[in-house]
């Protein structure tokens, strides 16, 4: 197929935190270089969902005028809380016992969605040609085996993968540096990974699945500047989890439950414990009254230090959680996703003014601060695996009497697909229903997300065996797929008493969990036509 | 022959519209937008006719804040040649978009205007009329297909009994419905290249027309919950129901 093809000195793919500063501090280094930047979203932001409390340490590097530049970066931390909680009951941890990676009174409580929109503009500013709507599909190679680019996904191919009307085929970017920065569980980079064994020697990557709302709620109940983080019920102590709650301008909470994919119990639905804890009585008294206006979810990437894969290749950089740059027990990805950006840009400079490698990045990553910073986290996720309880004792030792330093570094064992155990042997849990107060099903939640992707498009969510669904992972596993995603879109329907797998990609939130939890690794995500997906907006 | 193609900048028909909570209005910030929908098959047939060779030139024109630029970028990614914005801020209601119109045709003076049959957002359904009696030009409403002929053009309309097939002079208004055809994808390239085309931004107020609303919006409010639905075990218990609760036979 003959496609057209438009050259620039760096192709990055996906519009992100790290994909975006990578564009700004190539930019700034040298204003005369052809950057694109492709992100799949109908718009920048539109697929960015994360807490976020943000540290400003790698925009204070980027852009150290921020505060003059009216960005959206208001609200500063003022109170932080921490609470066991039990069924009923709470337990108040003192916050100068957790460790100070864990407190967060120089950050800011933000929309990482308008921050990127607002880099975007930053970018754009520079001379960054930026295009939203443009899923990149596929890596091209050059005969050497280099990455040579990408191309973009072809737009009007009907279900059966015929050429509709509007029909308009994808075309070749090609980058002399192409940068991946596509976020958790990447679609291309996963390939990269396997094609150039960057994970070689590594531990299995770690991931966990974040939900997020955002609440309107009662001026009294509103503490804006609040960061409250909870850790026990609804998990039991051997999942790995907790919440957050982050009181933001206008009235506004961001509500949150992170839960390890790691866990074991393939009756367990992560949807339905984040509803299920809203209910807790110190929960629900603060949302009490008010209004929920935004849902949405994203897988996160945990594996930190131990699981972070090589992140140059030939032709091309990895970054941000594309690779996994995020700090575990900070819950944060925002700033070292930035870094890692900047630090590739640096490298990207170098290459093309001295001809230095691109292995040249290991070096500068390596006497950077975001290597010392995910170094001194690596034992915190690892040491859950022991219970929460164990866990919680070990992190004090390690990061408060320690920080960070102990001389020994704990292994992540499994990939999280292995971990499901046999559904005869696991217990089934009953979840309440929905009051549509407090608690909601799926298809009220996926409303709120604005998802939709053009009907009559080939099914983006692939099956690997089209028959496993049923008949294996229904048997042993009673499909997860129907618990795990957040978005109702897998279904296992009885149709004249034959069990059918039913994929409503249509609502698919692109947040990767199936690609990553699937016992059998038998969903493969593949990018959608262009501007499919959630339309988030200040998530 | 010169299309003029009025498009408009719209909450996107995905985004869940949401109240603001003191009934002034809905919640616009942060919130993603995009081309009033029939715009886009406006502005598609516009191009197919340019294509076809039965027209020379394509104008587009927004009404609106200086972000409509966007949407007028949009219709140039898809073909249109040049753009205007006639900047505007706030509610611009119907009557005042369609003075506005008459002071651009009577200075670019098309052969045809192309727009939406009604914005997603008001659901007016009123500017071409309203530009029609301005200029005193034929109108054909809610197009579905459109021959263009000598110095006329045969128009097939969606209307309540079918369709309706009619002939219009040239010069006239069309208002286009969704089934006029498939609006294309704006591709790469042709986004590169929109960029470098020409968007002349005019003032509403120099073209001496005031934009005041001319409406009171008294509240505006979510519509009322509607009750879940039950499930009868029988067709009487249905005509009963019908009959007792729901009093409708
Ligand atoms: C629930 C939750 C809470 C979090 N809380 C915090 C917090 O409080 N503080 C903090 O610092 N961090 C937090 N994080 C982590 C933070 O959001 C991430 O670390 C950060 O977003 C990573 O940035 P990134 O640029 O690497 O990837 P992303 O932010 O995921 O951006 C990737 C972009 O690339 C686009 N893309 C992907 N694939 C393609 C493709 N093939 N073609 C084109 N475009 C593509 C995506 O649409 C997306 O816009 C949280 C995350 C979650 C899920
Ligand atoms: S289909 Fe997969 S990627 Fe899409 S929402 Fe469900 S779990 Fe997430």
């Amino acid at each position: 197929m003959n496609r057209e093809v438009m050259e620039y000195d760096v192709v990055i793919v996906g519009g992100g935190p790290s994909g975006l500063s990578t564009a700004i501090k190539l930019k700034q280094l040298d204003t005369n270089l052809n950057i694109c930047l492709l992100e799949k979203a109908s718009e920048i932001g539109a697929h960015i969902l994360s807490g976020n409390v943000f540290e400003t340490r790698a925009l204070d590097e980027l852009i150290p005028n921020w505060k003059e530049l009216n960005s959206p970066i208001k609200t500063k931390v003022s109170k932080e809380k921490f609470l066991f909680l039990g069924k009923t009951k709470s337990l108040s941890w003192p916050t100068w016992l957790l460790p100070s990676v864990q407190q967060n009174h120089n950050n800011y409580i933000i929309s990482l969605a308008n921050l990127c929109r607002w880099l975007a503009e930053q970018a754009e500013a520079l001379g960054v040609e930026i295009f939203p709507g443009f899923p990149a599909s596929e890596v091209l190679y050059n005969d050497d085996g280099s990455v040579k680019g990408v191309a973009t996904q072809d737009m009007g191919i009907d279900k059966e993968g015929n050429k509709k009307d509007g029909f308009e085929p994808g075309i070749e970017l090609v980058g002399k540096v192409t940068v991946f920065a596509e976020g958790c569980r990447g679609h291309l980079g996963k390939q990269l990974i396997q094609k150039y064994e960057l994970d070689k020697g590594k531990d299995p990557q770690q991931y966990g699945i974040g939900f997020k709302e955002i609440w309107e709620i009662d001026d009294k109940n509103h503490e804006k500047g609040l960061v409250m983080h909870t850790a026990g019920w609804p998990l039991d102590n051997n999942t790995y989890g907790g919440s957050f709650m982050y009181h933001a301008e206008n009235k506004q909470v961001f509500l949150g439950y992170v839960i390890g994919l790691d866990y074991k119990n393939p009756h367990l639905s992560p949807f339905d414990e984040f509803q299920r804890f809203k209910t807790h009585p110190s929960i629900k008294k603060i949302i009490e009254g008010g209004k929920r206006i935004s849902y949405g979810a994203r897988a996160l990437i945990e594996g930190g230090f131990q699981s972070l894969p090589k992140m140059y290749m030939p032709g091309a950089l990895l970054v941000g959680c594309d690779a996994g740059t995020l700090n575990m027990p900070k819950i944060k990805g925002s700033h070292t996703a930035m870094k890692s950006g900047m630090i590739a840009a640096e490298t990207i400079f170098d290459h093309f003014k001295s001809n230095k490698e691109l292995s040249s990045f290991e070096e500068k990553f390596k006497a950077s601060w975001l290597y010392k910073e995910l170094y001194e986290a690596r034992n915190v996720k690892p040491s859950f695996s022991w219970g929460l309880i164990l866990g919680i004792i070990f992190t004090g030792i390690d990061q408060i009497l320690f920080r960070g330093k102990l001389p020994f570094t704990l292994k992540h064992k499994h990939a999280d697909h292995e971990t499901l155990k046999l559904a005869d042997e696991m217990p089934k849990i009953n979840y309440p229903k929905p009051d549509n107060i407090i608690t909601f099903d799926k298809t009220s939640s996926v409303y709120l997300t604005g998802t939709n992707h053009t009907d009559n498009q080939p099914v983006h969510l692939k099956l690997k065996d089209p028959n496993l669904p049923i008949s294996y992972t229904l048997e042993k596993f009673d499909e997860p797929a129907q618990r795990y995603c957040p978005a109702g879109v897998y279904e296992v329907q009885k149709e004249n008493n034959i069990n059918k797998f039913v994929i409503n990609s249509q609502n698919c939130i692109h947040c990767k969990t199936c690609d990553i939890k699937e016992p059998s690794q038998n969903i493969i995500w593949v990018t959608p036509e262009g501007g499919g997906g959630p339309k988030y907006g200040n998530m | 022959m010169k299309i003029l193609v009025a498009v408009k900048r719209v909450i996107d028909y995905n985004v869940q519209i949401r109240v603001k909570e003191d009934g002034t209005g809905i919640v616009t910030e942060n919130v993603k937008m995009s081309t009033n929908p029939p715009d886009d098959n406006a502005i598609e047939e516009a191009v197919k006719i340019k294509e076809a060779g039965k027209a020379t030139e394509v104008v587009a024109i927004s009404v609106g804040e200086e972000k409509a630029q966007e949407t007028v970028r949009k219709a140039l990614a898809v073909g249109a040649d040049r753009g205007i914005l006639v900047k505007a801020e706030g509610t611009v209601e119907p009557l005042a978009v369609s003075k506005i119109l008459q002071k651009i045709v009577e200075k670019e003076k098309p052969d045809l205007v192309f727009m939406g049959k009604q914005a997603i957002d008001d659901d007016c359904n009123q500017t071409g009329q309203m530009l029609a009696a301005l200029l005193n030009w034929p109108q054909a409403t809610f197009a579905s297909k459109i021959d263009v002929k000598e110095k006329s053009l045969e128009v097939t309309r969606e209307v309540d009994e079918g369709l309706e097939t009619i002939e219009v002079n040239v010069p006239a208004i069309v208002t286009c419905d969704l089934r006029l055809n498939e609006p294309r994808y704006a591709s790469l390239p042709n986004i590169m290249k929109a960029k470098k085309k020409p968007i002349e931004q005019i003032n509403a107020s120099d073209l001496g027309i005031d934009t005041k609303p001319r409406i009171d919006q008294i509240k505006v409010e979510e519509p009322p919950k509607r009750k879940a639905g039950i499930k009868v075990a029988s067709v009487e218990e249905l005509v009963q129901k019908l009959k007792n609760e729901a009093k409708v036979i």
